[in-house]
């Protein structure tokens, strides 16, 4: 058995292995599949300060090898998260990470600082990455100054580890990661949806509500990986992988490319038992080629 | 959340039946005894055919042959995943997720009070929704239509378990017409209308309830992606705010519903 201890940043990880926000809900969504506390870690919804309704229904496009969805961060809230389920994730034994987003930097940093309070919750996501919400997400990740500018302000009012979500919306997204570990980010994840589109000829209309919407699944894992290897050439900060991860071989990708964690979204839709088999077909890949350490194989493509 | 558990099952193909050009019904088994299903369920089935058909698909569990350990699926083959299912022949493997959702009310229901009224493919769930009524000892009385005669489905299973009811839009059998002008609906009353069929269809009948002050339950088939209730992709606006059809449905009494009449 190999060790699949990674750390980000002061948070220590039993395993590489991680959901990614909005596929995997609070978890508990998943206890009939997966013994929690296997997962290395669970980053839950999309939480706001405010509570949000999120898009008009239809929400989601199904494409080649992905799909596409406009959700739009639908969710009751940082307050409701703190009283109602937070108290349900503790007994369960898992590593809880809550994804954070907002409308303006003074959001962002009031409901990370919300977070902070909760003993239990060890590390936020950043999202700055939404592609599918008007007010802010994917409008402060696309610069480097918006991009900084929420990084700093969380920074000053949230205390533990601040991972980061990048938008791959961007001409060179290793700028943007240089920009947000500059402000003090502890770790930056990646790849968000890429904005994308799909249509009803039909109809003669666009498929999803809001005309838009980001695309997940293998479809997109080209992509993340070659955004991953640049950014892990570009900071010193510890990378997330994310990006149409199905198997122990993309995790492993991932990881050669210079990831320390990978996080599993879409596949979970396919099969919600994914993120256990992919933790066990990661130590089997390193048993069977003689690694005594997951840490041997992070980032060995140069 | 749901008190049933979900499972991950591998279910062996035991018979493929083309019930005509647009239909198939695929019973499944395995070795051990299936898991507990309540009607208005659903499963989340794999297919495995191309790039194409990534998302698993959603079908309703028409309904659960105990004694012969069988679980049915009435397929309608509408696209390229709905077709892969129809090419499946007996002893093939077919991946299932469920059951998912919740289900049609049983409980505080009277015999021939109960009318489940169903229209094309939509019949699916109603079927076993009748069985375990008439197990209870609950006689529920089906009104079901379809586009012509040829598309009515499984007729003699349903007439197993209470009075049949048909509607034909060419009148080609029973009533010419939408369910919805069906005589019996005006001549019995019912204290409990449950459909499953198309949205008109659907909101013709919960119109009708409505109208008449009866107890209404539909089931949604918004389109959906993980079944569990966490993508949040499925959603149907409610009384209570954006609910998901795939976990907190998809049945639901008309009154959480924003629908107008």
């Amino acid at each position: 058995m190999a060790s699949l201890n990674v750390n980000i940043g002061n948070l220590k990880l039993k395993n590489p292995v991680m959901t990614a926000s909005g596929t995997f809900g609070y978890g508990l969504e998943f206890e009939d599949f997966v013994p929690l506390g296997g997962i290395g870690a669970i980053i839950v919804k999309g939480t706001t300060l405010a509570p949000r309704q999120g898009n008009d229904y239809p929400r989601m496009a199904e494409t080649p090898m992905g799909m596409l969805n406009c959700v739009g961060l639908q969710n009751k809230g940082v307050d409701y998260f703190c009283q109602n389920i937070y108290p349900q994730l503790l007994p369960t034994g898992g590593t809880f990470i809550v994804n954070v987003s907002g409308s303006s930097p003074e959001d962002y940093a009031e409901c990370a600082a919300r977070v902070d309070t909760l003993d239990g919750i060890p590390a936020i996501e950043l999202n700055i990455s939404c592609p599918n919400v008007k007010d802010g997400g994917m409008a402060f990740g696309v610069t480097t100054k918006g991009a900084a500018s929420v990084v700093r302000a969380v920074r000053e009012r949230y205390h533990k580890t601040l991972i980061v979500k990048l938008s791959p919306n961007v001409t060179d997204i290793a700028e943007i990661a240089r920009a947000v570990e500059a402000e003090g980010a502890d770790s930056v994840s990646l790849i968000n949806t890429l904005m994308g589109m799909a249509v009803d000829i039909e109809k003669r209309k666009r498929v999803l509500s809001i005309g838009t919407g980001g695309l997940s699944g293998p479809a997109v894992k080209p992509v993340a990986l070659r955004m991953v290897y640049q950014v892990a050439h570009a900071v010193k900060i510890p990378v997330i992988g994310l990006g149409g991860i199905m198997t122990a071989k993309d995790a492993v990708e991932f990881l050669m490319c210079g990831a320390t964690a990978i996080e599993i979204g879409t596949a979970n839709f396919i099969d919600p038992a994914v993120t256990i088999k992919v933790r066990d077909g990661l130590n089997e890949w390193l048993d069977t080629h003689g690694c005594r350490s997951v840490q041997e194989i992070i980032g060995v493509i140069e | 959340m749901n008190d049933i558990k979900k499972n991950v099952l591998d279910l062996q193909v035991s018979s493929v039946e083309r019930l005509h050009e647009r239909y198939v019904l695929i019973k499944l088994t395995q070795t051990e005894k299936l898991p507990q299903m309540m009607p208005g369920q659903f499963v989340e089935v794999r297919i495995d055919g191309s790039g194409q058909t990534f998302l698993r698909r959603p079908i309703s569990i028409n309904k659960v042959d105990c004694e012969r350990n069988e679980l049915w699926l009435l397929v309608a083959v509408v696209g390229e995943g709905t077709r892969w299912l129809a090419s499946l022949k007996a002893g093939d493997s077919l991946n299932v997720v469920g059951p998912l959702g919740h289900g049609f009310t049983l409980q505080g229901l009277s015999s021939g009070q109960v009318l489940l009224v169903g229209g094309g493919v939509g019949v699916a769930p109603l079927l076993y929704q009748g069985a375990m009524l008439k197990s209870l000892g609950v006689e529920p009385v089906f009104l079901l239509g379809a586009r012509t005669a040829k598309d009515l489905l499984m007729l003699d299973d349903f007439r197993q378990y209470g009075d049949v009811f048909v509607t034909t839009e060419d009148g080609s059998e029973g009533e010419r017409g939408f369910v919805t002008q069906h005589s019996v609906l005006y001549q019995r009353r019912f204290s409990m209308i449950q459909t499953c069929g198309p949205t008109p269809m659907m909101k013709a009948v919960a119109r009708f309830a409505y109208s008449q002050g009866v107890e209404c339950e539909v089931s949604l088939e918004n389109m959906m992606a993980c079944g569990l209730g966490a993508c949040l992709c499925c959603v149907e606006k409610t009384t209570e705010g954006n609910l998901c059809v795939c976990q907190d449905g998809p049945v639901f009494n008309i009154k959480r519903l924003l629908w107008q009449f």
